[in-house]
């Protein structure tokens, strides 16, 4: 065989396995949580083909085709979206070689990337996938003034670049005790606020001189706060004592950028201010401990923003230690046990997580065209005693085994 | 008991708004040590159990208030059997073994983190000194009383002073290890262990001759006194082990000296789950929401209470809290269920098995006649998320009722709850 033809074969039977992977499948589940704004299907059925899904309805108006590979579940819902992790930057050993979530030589810097740092075969984001989760907004560690920039991943791919949903999704800010005790200085919260004043100030001189015509020295992280000011990315300010919530809601006043306000620990405290602002908020874990910024933390602060008609997501956050990553479903499960309904609880890690990341035309709900990123579980999903059974993503099953 | 005088008009005036007698109707019962009564009967009489049976069964004496609890279930008071609650201090960095050491002596029993275990259903803790050094001191078995004004008031010993009045916390694997005077490696970590038993063997003999030779006995010492009381039985060893060779050398350095530890953590349990079972030990396990964060952790398991279970090892949960809530305590218990391990032993985990690990079965652990009369009244089923706990009652005294608007704030969280006061949060890296 000649060189062109092995290719050409070669070619071909990846072709086959690539089909076979993305096999046309068919979940039929007794409660299908679509999260579209309705009650859940019972006895619902969706079919995926080529990786999106392909319909979505009851068994009695969805026909199943022969050929379709069929799953049964008691309960499916959409792939679940952890708002805001670190996982792929911070890994499972806990030692300098994994822990790439934060870099402390200096207390501003926008330029980093998230896509340079993340590890695609990180176990731990294995571990979040095997329980549901699919899709993440990763990124740097609260702890510095600007950490850097955050991506969204889909937790497949043994690449970054197989992985990305969105290469650059936000710039990631802190106004938190941990950045004194990481930096020299900014040593106290109002010299943080004003170094991120002058710092936006700076970028947006660096771009009225970019608009003229004089020759401007480029500067990668003045070009990203300026995106932030023009509007292009979202600034993820992470706030949790009510001091530092309003603090993040002036600055955004100030300079007009889109503004996430990431943990909100507090935020029962400013409801009226955080909605009056028009800002989302990404929860921190309801589990988190009550302990330095999040002392006052509650079980209860998500059904208070529902209550609130604040949007809402909820996050797995940040861990130094163990557990080394949240789950976002254990996370939301507390949430539904103190106040929310199951549905606002499983919005709060699908479909609102989605819309506040700006990823809801591709994921976030079973909807026709949308990802094919589906969990099946033998039960109530919040349950301590449920099981994810099965998890597929774009059409693929990447799990199959009950935990 | 020395809390006595201090304390009678507190407990007069907390027993004149209770009945002496009470009879809670009506509510599922789950004794532990039997099984499930649906319409069940409980009667306290002061701070006891006098009574445990369905409806119909048990006689209520005339002179009960009768408390209507349809609905719920009633469990006897959770037992945790490793957490740092009221931060507890062990020795410090002048040497890697402190025998003499007691918590007892740092536990702040108005720690406002304490509400969180009464909010979470616990009325029993075995509070523990930290896992940084190989032997870090003394721990303390205090019950969650109603009336306290000193630590003596939640003791389950009689007097603090010469009492056993908890185990002896150990610790193998990397959390002890350091530069002098601590240990550099795990073969070092043994050594100095074994040294330290050696000596207390001799310090038993010297003792033994200068008793029948009528000499006066050696100068007391109180490290090795303690040691001695692990030897004689009189001391519960709480080895704190992660990875399955150090889980062995655990068990190694007992077989060597003659005692039973109780295996604490016990990451890798799984690995090694016939020869603890064939040590005759019981195994004290966390539930962490995912593995790792530290490398003696990575190889964590859900299912090591279903294996230890399957093997016929007992097991008892513990939140080892400030690591995991404990609020929570329950969900461990959930977890063990969703990864194997039979409703019986994830319940018995969580209140009977860790009463026996701290040889307090006979007071506490079940809902007996007898018994102490220490419960929890829940909205429903103990494993469900769902459910919350409603009351916690101490020797017959309410201590956490959520509908008091206040204590619900023990089990929520909120503004000013919690200080954070508490130094286990501080210590979070030397606890695990």
């Amino acid at each position: 065989m000649s060189l062109a033809s092995r290719i050409f074969l070669a070619l071909f039977l990846l072709l086959l396995v690539e089909a076979a992977a993305h096999a046309q499948i068919a979940v039929r589940g007794e409660t299908v949580y679509t999260m579209t704004g309705g009650e859940p299907i019972s006895d619902g059925v969706v079919l995926i083909a080529d990786g999106k899904i392909e319909a979505v309805g009851a068994a009695s108006q969805v026909e199943i085709p022969e050929d379709y590979r069929v799953f049964e579940a008691q309960v499916v819902t959409p792939g679940l979206i952890d708002a805001h992790n670190v996982v792929g930057l911070a890994g499972i050993y806990n030692t300098p070689h994994d822990q790439d979530q934060l870099d402390k030589t200096a207390p501003i810097q926008p330029a980093l990337r998230a896509l340079d740092a993340y590890n695609a075969r990180e176990e731990l984001v294995e571990w979040l996938r095997d329980l549901g989760i699919t899709t993440v907004h990763t990124g740097p560690a609260p702890g510095a003034l600007v950490s850097g920039q955050t991506m969204i991943v889909k937790t497949v791919g043994d690449t970054v670049a197989e992985a990305t949903v969105v290469p650059v999704a936000m710039v990631a800010f802190s106004l938190s005790s941990a950045v004194e005790r990481n930096f020299e200085s900014p040593g106290t919260t109002s010299k943080g606020v004003a170094m991120l004043r002058q710092a936006f100030l700076d970028a947006r001189a660096y771009g009225e001189k970019k608009a003229s015509d004089k020759p401007v020295k480029p500067d990668l992280g003045k070009e990203v706060l300026l995106k932030v000011l023009e509007g292009e990315l979202p600034a993820l300010i992470t706030a949790q004592t009510a001091v530092d919530i309003t603090a993040a809601l002036r600055l955004a006043e100030e300079f007009g950028f889109e503004l996430i306000l990431d943990g909100a620990a507090d935020a029962y405290l400013v409801l009226d201010e955080i909605k009056a602002a028009g800002v989302p908020v990404i929860l921190h874990p309801t589990m988190a401990r009550p302990y330095g910024d999040m002392v006052n933390v509650a079980f209860n602060t998500a059904a208070k923003l529902a209550e609130a008609g604040i949007p809402f997501a909820i996050q797995g956050g940040y861990e130094s230690y163990v557990p080394k990553t949240r789950v976002v479903l254990f996370e939301a499960a507390i949430a539904a046990a103190n106040g929310l309904t199951k549905q606002q609880a499983l919005a709060a890690i699908t479909i609102n997580a989605a819309r506040i990341l700006g990823i809801e035309e591709q994921v976030g709900s079973l909807e026709t065209g949308k990802d094919a990123d589906l969990v099946l579980f033998d039960g109530d999903p919040f349950e301590y005693a449920s099981h994810v059974c099965t998890v597929i993503v774009e059409g693929e099953v990447v799990s199959n085994e009950c935990r | 008991m020395t809390r006595f005088p201090l304390t009678l008009g507190l407990i007069a005036l907390a027993a004149s708004a209770q009945a002496d007698t009470l009879a809670f109707v009506g509510a599922k019962l789950l004794p532990i040590s039997s099984e499930p009564i649906e319409e069940g009967v409980l009667v306290i009489e002061d701070k006891t159990i006098a009574a445990v049976g369905p409806e119909g069964e048990v006689a209520i004496p005339d002179a009960a208030k009768v408390v209507d609890v349809s609905g719920r279930v009633i469990m006897p008071g959770l037992v945790d059997t490793h957490s740092h609650l009221g931060g507890p201090s062990g020795g410090d960095r002048s040497a890697a073994l402190h025998p003499a050491v007691r918590a007892l002596d740092s536990v702040n029993i108005r720690a406002d983190a304490f509400r969180k275990a009464l909010a979470g259903g616990i009325t029993t803790i075995n509070v523990m000194p930290g896992s940084g050094l190989l032997m870090s001191g003394q721990t303390v078995y205090l019950k969650l009383r109603a009336e306290a004004d000193t630590i003596a008031d939640w003791l389950y010993c009689e007097d603090p002073i010469n009492d056993v009045c908890g185990g002896m916390k150990m610790a193998n694997g990397t959390n002890p290890q350091g530069d002098k005077p601590m240990p550099g490696t795990r073969a070092k970590s043994a050594q100095m262990v074994r040294a330290l038993f050696t000596e207390a063997l001799a310090y038993r003999e010297k003792k033994q001759r200068a008793q029948e030779e009528g000499e006066p006995p050696p100068p007391v010492d109180l490290g090795l006194e303690a040691v001695l009381q692990i030897l004689d039985g009189e001391r519960t060893v709480h080895f704190h082990t992660h990875r399955h060779d150090d889980v062995m050398t655990a068990l190694r350095l007992g077989e060597e000296f003659g005692f039973k530890p109780v295996l604490h953590h016990v990451s890798e349990a799984w690995k090694v789950a016939d020869e603890i079972a064939a040590a005759g030990v019981p195994a004290s396990i966390i539930v962490l929401d995912s593995p790792g964060g530290k490398l003696e952790a990575v190889d964590v398991r859900w299912t090591n209470g279903a294996v230890l279970e399957e093997a016929g090892v007992p097991v008892a949960f513990h939140t080892d809290d400030g690591i995991t809530d404990s609020r929570l305590f329950l969900r461990s218990a959930g977890f063990g269920v969703r990864a194997g391990m039979s409703r019986e032993a994830a319940l018995a985990a969580v209140t009977l098995t860790g009463a026996k690990i701290l040889d307090l079965q006979d007071e506490i652990g079940s809902l007996d006649a007898g018994k102490d009369a220490d419960f929890v009244i829940l909205s429903g089923d103990p494993l469900s998320v769902y459910t919350h706990v409603e009351e916690t009652w101490v020797e017959g005294t309410k201590v956490f009722d959520r509908d008091n608007p206040k204590q619900k704030l023990w089990a929520t969280g909120g503004y000013g709850v919690f200080r954070g006061d508490d130094p286990a949060a501080h210590h979070v890296g030397g606890i695990q």
